[in-house]
């Protein structure tokens, strides 16, 4: 199964629904890279609402895709986490998603909006010729 | 009635069936929802081991009463490598396979037992307990 992947102007939104294998983990990562590097996306949403159990494999995986994707340049929030996934992450280990979190989907754009003005390269694409 | 059911991990898929039918049985029994969850994320911890270290296993989930009280026990078993230390592998951040080393530490913190015999070359038997939250239902007049 293969995860998509939207585009809503330079943030990309992807919702992680399932259980992921080994094999679709690398896929998704994979794809999200290249979905950052073809936009050069700012930003990255991964929207977990239908998780119903986060272990610590996904936890992981949602780190690493996460650090990559800041690794070429997007910010990264991880939203729509259930209270009782959040209150197990919690007990079964502090920071355990090492990425920030946002309740619902408005809340983490509305984040993602803030962190990509703060880092100040908002016009970069515009400005390429005056480098 | 479920009382007892057995899962056979071994492929990696299989620990969403034990988790699923671990939430079941949690939720027959009356568990509060975050004590379902913490119990479904243990069992996911503990098949995605056998599947991971030990080349596959098998869990079982029982229903334990007690005075007042109902549980659910897990059981998971495999005949794989062992753990070589078990102090060690309970530590937050050990993992043998490059992981976050934080399901076990995990399965003791979200359980309220935990069990574990192990025998190099031989294999490995987990055995974790949760108990539901007891709620007294008090008689109120007005
Ligand atoms: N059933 C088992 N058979 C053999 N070794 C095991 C078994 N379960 C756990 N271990 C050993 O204990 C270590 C710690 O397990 P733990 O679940 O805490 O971390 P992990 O599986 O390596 O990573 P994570 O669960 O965070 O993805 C493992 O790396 C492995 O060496
Ligand atoms: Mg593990």
């Amino acid at each position: 199964m293969r995860i998509p992947i939207l585009r809503l102007g330079d943030i990309l939104l992807t919702s992680i629904q399932v259980d992921l294998t080994d094999a679709e983990v690398m896929q998704f990562q994979t794809d999200v890279l290249h979905a950052i590097a073809d936009i050069e996306a700012r930003g990255l949403v991964i929207e977990i609402t239908a998780l119903e159990v986060v272990d610590s494999f996904m936890a992981r995986t949602i780190n690493d895709t996460a650090n990559m994707a800041q690794m070429i340049g997007a910010e990264v929030v991880v939203c729509g986490m259930r209270p009782a996934v959040a209150l197990t992450l919690i007990e079964m280990g502090r920071g355990l998603i090492g990425v920030e979190t946002t309740f619902n989907l408005n809340e983490g754009l509305a984040r993602l909006n803030k962190k990509i003005a703060q880092r100040g390269d908002s016009s970069l694409t515009d400005d390429e010729d005056a480098v | 009635m479920l009382e007892s059911v057995r899962v056979s991990i071994s492929e990696e898929i299989h620990s969403a069936e034990a988790r699923r039918q671990a939430l079941l049985l949690a939720q027959h029994l009356g568990f509060g929802r975050t004590d379902a969850y913490y119990l479904a994320t243990a069992v996911t911890e503990l098949a995605t081991n056998l599947f991971r270290h030990a080349g596959g296993g098998e869990i079982q989930l029982r229903t334990l009463t007690r005075q007042n009280a109902v549980g659910i026990e897990v059981i998971a078993h495999d005949t794989g490598p062992g753990i070589a230390n078990v102090e060690q592998a309970l530590r937050e951040g050990f993992s043998t396979s490059g992981g976050l080393g934080c399901g076990l530490p995990g399965v003791r913190r979200l359980m309220d037992e935990l069990e574990i015999c192990s025998e190099m070359g031989r294999g490995t038997r987990i055995r974790a307990c949760k108990w539901a939250a007891i709620i007294q239902t008090v008689e109120r007049q007005c």
